[in-house]
């Protein structure tokens, strides 16, 4: 009964969302898109977060690359979709390869601040490349296939790609590789004693969470119709990490909670104030000093204290 | 015996402190020997110099015609060399159950599927493996919130599920009560004999070191000052007047 239930709600919600378009707003379809998108984003970082234990501060980064590679392959090259967008998670995985490489070199804070300082690089190459990505104008009008004009279309285009990716994502995390990335976090030196080769598992986990960020970056650059530096920006990477943080790092779906909610509450937010930053740190402050697990560890305590009374 | 360990002309220090210092140390196949000595002797660093924790300074660590010696501790366990730690080394957030069978997952060299539901392999051998060290009741309980002596006895099942031929144990008893030592030892005693396992081990209880031990290395300020079975070691004069002077043998 009790491992029935997660499949129900997979059921529920991948229904709810195929049949909002019949009864909602374009507004709404809007906004279930980009929210979609951000789930996905939020939920590849947590492979490195939550199950490797590895805080990365620069996930924009592939988020970015996948998104103007994507743009870029469409517009410039005129590439089909078809091949546009595999294309584009390859390259963005590449990415991460190259980079993850060196930034498993290091753990904590040293880890985290290099693939910053990455993160930064690749935006000063978005930033300078103008010839390529369009530099601080960004690079607009992207070409997305007739078929996915509508909003609607694209609406289903994203559910479905955000629907696989996640799937993708609770198989790998679930894994016997899911389970030593697991190990890893909660005790690297163990981990190494039983046989593992910890720096090469974690250069595999930076590398499937830049793939799927991508993805999600590819998917947001066709939604928009445009990438912009600001895309590969730090601000970018904290948003995604405060995600992460607000939905809880040790649930697989903790990611995609946090990321609708505070996508929601920013979109909210910014109807009545222009101070958003501002209500983003409170809520981190929140997170920080009474969720350490994020609200779905917050539905647990309180699942577990009504099943205790 | 063949001779399955060999050091040699080990050295190592820590910011100019010499911790071990020309240690020369053979062990046969299937003996079991016990390392002691006091606390800061350097006990522990032998260990992880052995295990590639530490990469030493000077000498060679020879496992079998292999040379240990900059090898990762993942290579060395790998090549059938297994330890526990003196200072609890588990999974805390993980259950018992899956704290061995990721080790178990490990040794089958499964760490890379990405496919296959980790918690659906090697069932049957973690559910074996956690019964043996007496674990079986607790096998859905989170690690972490475990007694001490029952982390412990985790801590041995993890070593175990690395398949090794030579076995480490570093004070595997250190924080049990009487009773958990006297069956925490009984165990590793039958484990030891079933499997045919090499063991080295640091202990501090002198009871079970000349009970268990076939032979004894003292080490002191990083030397090793005796070598031989208990009854030389125990009439050694160096070794009565700089440690075993201060404890009661039984």
């Amino acid at each position: 009964m009790l491992s029935r239930t997660p499949a129900v709600a997979v059921v529920v919600v991948v229904l709810t969302l195929a049949l909002m378009p019949l009864a909602g707003s374009r507004y709404a379809i809007d906004l279930a898109t980009q929210v979609l998108i951000y789930c996905l984003f939020a939920l590849s970082l947590n492979v490195l977060i939550g199950y490797t234990g590895d805080v990365s501060f620069g996930h924009a980064a592939y988020f970015a690359i996948g998104g103007y590679a994507c743009a870029i392959l469409l517009t410039t090259y005129r590439w089909p979709l078809v091949l546009a967008l595999p294309a584009s998670i390859v390259v963005s995985g590449l990415a991460a390869a190259v980079i993850g490489y060196f930034c498993v070199r290091l753990t904590q804070i040293y880890f985290a601040m290099l693939a910053l300082a990455f993160a930064m690089l690749v935006w000063g190459v978005a930033f300078k490349w103008k010839g390529v990505t369009g530099g601080d104008d960004g690079l607009t009008g992207i070409l997305v296939p007739k078929l996915l004009e509508n909003h609607t279309a694209y609406f289903y285009f994203t559910l479905g790609s955000v629907a696989v990716g996640v799937a993708l994502l609770w198989m790998i995390c679930h894994s016997a590789f899911g389970l030593t990335l697991v190990a890893i976090r909660e005790n690297t030196v163990r981990a190494g004693f039983i046989g593992v080769d910890t720096r090469k598992m974690r250069w595999g986990a930076f590398t499937v969470a830049g793939t799927f960020a991508g993805l999600a970056g590819a998917l947001f650059g066709m939604y928009n119709r445009g990438m912009y530096i600001e895309n590969a920006f730090w601000t970018e990477s904290a948003q995604v990490l405060i995600m992460v943080l607000l939905g809880g790092i040790y649930s697989f779906v903790g990611p995609l909670i946090g990321a609708a909610v505070l996508y929601l509450l920013q979109v909210v937010t910014n109807q009545y104030t222009p101070y958003w930053p501002t209500v983003l740190g409170l809520i981190l402050l929140v997170v920080v000093l009474v969720l350490p697990d994020g609200l779905v560890g917050l539905a647990k305590r309180v699942g577990g204290r009504a099943a205790r009374a | 015996m063949s001779t399955m360990l060999k050091i040699a002309g080990l050295w190592t220090s820590f910011a100019g402190f010499v911790a071990i210092q020309d240690v020369h140390f053979d062990l046969s196949a299937g003996e079991t020997h016990a390392i002691i000595g006091p606390n800061g002797a350097g006990k522990t660093t032998f260990f992880n110099l052995i295990t590639g924790r530490l990469r030493p300074d000077r000498g060679t660590v020879n496992f079998e015609g292999t040379e240990l010696v900059g090898l990762a501790p993942e290579r060395i366990v790998r090549m059938g060399i297994a330890r526990s730690f003196q200072r609890i080394n588990i999974y805390p957030r993980l259950s018992v159950f899956e704290n061995v069978q990721v080790a178990l997952i490990a040794h089958a060299g499964q760490h890379w599927n990405l496919f296959t539901p980790g918690r659906s392999l090697h069932r049957g051998d973690t559910a074996d493996l956690l019964r043996l060290v007496n674990l079986g009741a607790e096998a859905r309980e989170v690690a972490g919130e475990l007694s001490y002596g029952k982390q412990k006895q985790l801590e041995l099942a993890i070593a175990l599920a690395a398949k090794p031929r030579l076995l480490l144990l570093d004070e595997p008893t250190a924080g049990m009560s009487p009773q958990e030592t006297a069956g925490t030892i009984a165990l590793i005693r039958d484990i030891v004999r079933a499997r045919g396992l090499t063991l080295l081990f640091t202990e501090h209880d002198m009871s079970v070191v000349f009970g268990m031990a076939e032979r004894i290395s003292v080490l002191h300020h990083g030397e090793i000052i005796a070598s031989g079975t208990p009854d030389a070691v125990r009439n050694h004069p160096e070794v009565k007047r700089v440690y075993l002077g201060e404890h009661a043998i039984g």
